[in-house]
Formats: structure tokens, sequence, C-alpha cells
């Protein structure tokens, strides 16, 4: 593996971030590590500065907090990261889509938890309930294959489709 | 018929009891539930705003739990009306701010109240005198329940129900109870109270909700989180606390008793004094006198006097109750007149406070 500063000597040094759900990784030779200041990879603070030096100029896309920008607008309501910022409050239920990114931290510090615990639509439930049925029967239905028990098998296809 | 003639007369509203109403005045429980694709109020314009009225009026208006109810929209209200609702609990102070595109669907008992287009499309509250949260749960539930046919509502199996501000994101749910707590208030042991009840996670407000004073000693006590704990859990939790905070107010009230008594009794004989015998009252200065009067009510210092007259002059002396009963604009300086008049009048047949043989 090269190094991606000179992109002439072995990797000698690791460097992995992860921002929401995508990671990002430089890899360093010894020379330019230590060019770049980098003499404990684990010192976070450092490697997110290198980080941000190197991955920004070259791959502007892969990087995460580009969806965040006041630039990007919900495309259901129009509402922006700069209103959200201003008022504290979103513009239609979608901007948790939109503005996802990152929220996870806020919500922790307001909240419990951050996953849904409580009451969930009846509606919801039930098709939650049939999917899970589905599942089951599918399962079933694979292993009656399995076995070359072609009646069953049968049978459990029909039941699925009547679901479907 | 105008709201006014719809709700019971607040001499009857008084006479409602619960658990422990001696220190709850009420619980509460609301639920916040956005509608997919539409924008939340505060960013829609006023089309939308109208659009999501017409969408869910006829569907709140259609439930047979709020029978007999009273809808309106909100910019047909009189000022004086909404300021009503505010003073009697039933609405947010931010709702009867609102105007064209907000309702309201309240039901005669005024133990349901659903407010549309306030923060967010919809807050439905039930309402219970004493300690009733639990109850005011299931009321509120089933209303919802009920209302789920009839209306998408914007929910996330990961975030649960989508709310504009995301401190009422998953369960979208407010429990609270109005406390009154004049022992602890007398003690100074309240801001004890309101740092541990704020450590465990519950927010301590006034008599009108956040940012408002705890007039008369009325105080607000509310979780703030909504998600990551079911609604049961919540509740449970809550409960908890405010049994906890009842019995503090229980044990501070005896302990002033056995160690300050000559106070207590200072403080309920001059607030007895000044209510029977003022010439001009602020609603302020009442509100905080009715306090130990219904302290001293609670302690057995009045024979005659019961919870309900002090709760119906708390909220008839206010300044909406107090200028509906008059035809003419009244300024303050009139209505301070007329409130200390009023208070004269109804305590008139109420003895001095006599202390309790030992």
């Amino acid at each position: 593996m090269l190094c991606n500063v000179c992109k002439q000597n072995e990797a000698k040094v690791h460097l992995t971030k992860i921002v929401g759900d995508k990671m990002q990784k430089v890899d360093l030779c010894d020379e330019c590590s230590k060019e770049k200041g980098v003499e404990d990879p684990t010192n976070f603070s450092l490697a997110d500065t290198l980080l941000g030096q190197l991955l920004t100029p070259e791959a502007p896309a892969a990087e995460p907090e580009a969806a965040a920008e006041p630039g990007v607008k919900c495309p259901t309501c129009g509402y922006t990261q700069a209103d959200f910022k201003k008022a504290g409050r979103f513009g239609c239920s979608d901007c948790y889509t939109t503005f996802g990114e990152g929220l996870g931290t806020m919500l922790k510090s307001m909240h419990k938890g951050t996953k849904h615990t409580g009451k969930v639509p009846a509606a919801l439930q039930q098709s939650r309930a049939e999917a899970q049925k589905v599942k089951q029967l599918q399962k079933r239905l694979d292993k009656a294959v399995a076995e070359e028990n072609f009646e069953e098998a049968a049978q459990l296809r029909d039941e699925i489709k009547r679901m479907k | 018929m105008t709201i006014h003639e719809f709700l019971v007369a607040p001499a009857v509203a008084c006479q409602r009891t619960g658990p422990q109403d001696d220190i709850v005045t009420s619980s509460r429980v609301r639920l916040a539930r956005n509608l997919r694709q539409q924008p939340f109020p505060s960013w829609a314009k006023k089309p939308d705003r109208l659009r999501v009225l017409e969408l869910i009026l006829p569907a709140v208006e259609s439930l047979p739990q709020l029978d007999p109810h009273f809808a309106t929209a909100m910019d047909e209200l009189a000022p004086l009306d909404r300021q009503i609702l505010v003073e009697r609990h039933l609405i947010s102070r931010e709702h009867a701010a609102k105007g064209v595109g907000s309702g309201l669907v309240v039901n005669r008992e005024e133990s349901l109240c659903v407010m549309i287009n306030e923060e967010d499309h919809l807050r439905m509250q039930a309402l219970r005198p004493g300690l009733q949260i639990k109850e005011c749960w299931q009321a509120i539930d089933a209303l919802d329940t009920a209302l789920e046919p009839k209306l998408d509502f914007a929910f996330s199996p990961e975030l649960g129900y989508l709310t504009a501000c995301p401190t009422n994101l998953g369960t979208g749910i407010r429990v609270s109870a109005m406390l009154h707590l004049p022992g602890l208030v007398l003690a100074e042991d309240i801001t004890r109270i309101i740092n541990a009840a704020n450590k465990l996670g519950f927010a301590v407000r006034g008599l009108y909700g956040e940012g408002t004073e705890a007039l008369g000693n009325v105080f607000q006590v509310s979780n703030q989180m909504t998600l990551g704990e079911s609604e049961a859990q919540i509740i449970e939790r809550i409960g908890k606390a405010l049994n906890q905070i009842i019995e503090e107010e229980q044990n501070a009230r005896q302990l002033l008793l056995e160690q300050k008594p000559k106070i207590v009794f200072n403080h309920i004989g001059r607030a007895y004094g000044i209510l029977a015998n003022a010439h001009t009252i602020t609603s302020k200065e009442t509100m905080n006198l009715l306090s130990l009067l219904r302290l001293g009510g609670e302690l057995g210092l009045f024979e005659k006097l019961g919870r309900s007259l002090t709760d119906e002059l708390f909220l008839l002396t206010q300044p909406a109750h107090l200028q509906k009963q008059h035809t003419e604009k009244l300024d303050a300086e009139e209505r301070d007149t007329l409130r200390a008049d009023m208070l004269r009048e109804r305590l008139r047949n109420i003895p001095r406070p006599q202390v309790p043989a030992k």
C-alpha cells in the first residue's frame, strides 16, 4: 500500500476516521507522517485535522458534511440547515431524513436514547407482524425445498403468495 | 354558541375532585402528532396551514370520545376568549397567539382538548383533576388510536412520531402535573426540589408553563425526554418523582407547623386579612395570597372554607375571567378595584382563621 501523500513509499501509518456511517482512511509513509506531525496515531484530534486537510480537497463528494451544507434544501418543504440552526425546529417530517446526518449526537444529548421504543401506529404494527410472518414462512419453505418435501413447499408457497 | 356558553362555569368546574388534589391541582398528558408530507405549522404558509386544518378538524370532530364538543378556528375567537382558555389551562399561550389556520376542539368536561396547528399539526391533551397521569394517558392514547385510521401521521420506526422540535421526538408525549407547594416555598426548600427534579430529567415551570412565574406557589412538573423510553416508562418515572415531591410537601407542612407555627399562622392570617378587606388588589398578589388561604383551609384553620372556593376565586380573579364578568372594557386599575370588591363579597361569610387547639 502506497502513501497517500507522496504516493511513492510504502505506507506505515494508517489513520481511520468514522463520520456518521462512512469510514475515511489515510495511509502515510514514515516520512510523510513525521512531516505532517503525526507521532501518535491515537491522537484523534490531530488525526481529524490531518484527515480534513488531506481528504477535503481531493474528494469533496465523499465528505459527509457536504450533505449538511447550507445549500441543501429539504426536497419536500425547502427547509435548509441554516433555518434549523436559527429556529431549532424542522420544516416538515421529511427533514429528519434530509438532515439526518449528525442528528444522533443531538438526540443523545436531549433524550434517554436515540431509538423509539414507544407506541407504534396500529397499521404499521400489523404490517410489521405480517412481514415477520412472511419471513418465517419463507424460512420453512427453504427448508422444505432443501428436504425435497415438495408437497409442503407448494402449500407454503401458496400461503406466502396470499399474504403478499 | 360561544365557547363561554359551552364551557361549564368556574364554580362548577372547581367542584371536580381527584386523588391527592390537596397538592396536585391537575394532571395532563399531551401527545404531539404531525401529518406526513406537510410543512410543520411554523414553516407552513397560510394556505398550507389552512389545508392541514381542513384535513384535521373534521377527523377530530368525528370522534365520539369528544362528544359534546366545541370546535373553532382560532381567528374566530375573540382575544378575551382565548385568554380565558389560557387561564383555564386548556390552550398554551403560544396557541392563543395563533391566527388563521389554527384550530381548537374541546369537550364540555374540559377533559380532552385538541390544538390544531400549534407548534405541531396536532397537540392533543387529556386533563384530569388531582393526580391521574395514568388515566390521562389512557384517555389520550385511545383518542390517538381512534384518529390513526383517519389521518396519515408522520412516523418512523427508528425515530417514532416526527415532531417540529426534536425535543418532542419519539413518543411526542409530555406528562405533567400542577403542584401547589406553599409548604416547600415557606420552608425555603423549593430550590432543592426543583434542582433534584431537573437532575432526573424533569422540567419545573410556572403556572402557565414555559417561561412563566410560579404564581400562587403553583409549579408545573413535566418530563423532558421523549425518545428512548416508552410512554409507560415515562409515566412510571414521573409518577415516582411526583409522589416524592408530594411527600416532601406534606413533610414541609408538618415540619413548619411543629417548628415555626407562628410564621405559618402569621402568613395565613395576613393573607385572609388582605383578601377579605382590600379595596384594590392586583392579580398577582391575589394568587399568592389565595395560595396561603388554600393552605390554611388544608391545615384546618378555616372551618367554612372549602378548596372549591379558593380554586374558583383563583380562576375568577385572573384578568380575562374578571373582564368577562363585566360588559364594559376595564383597565388594570379598574380590574384591581373590582377584584377586591369580589373578594370581599365572596369572603364575607368566611370567619377569620382560628389556630387549631393543640
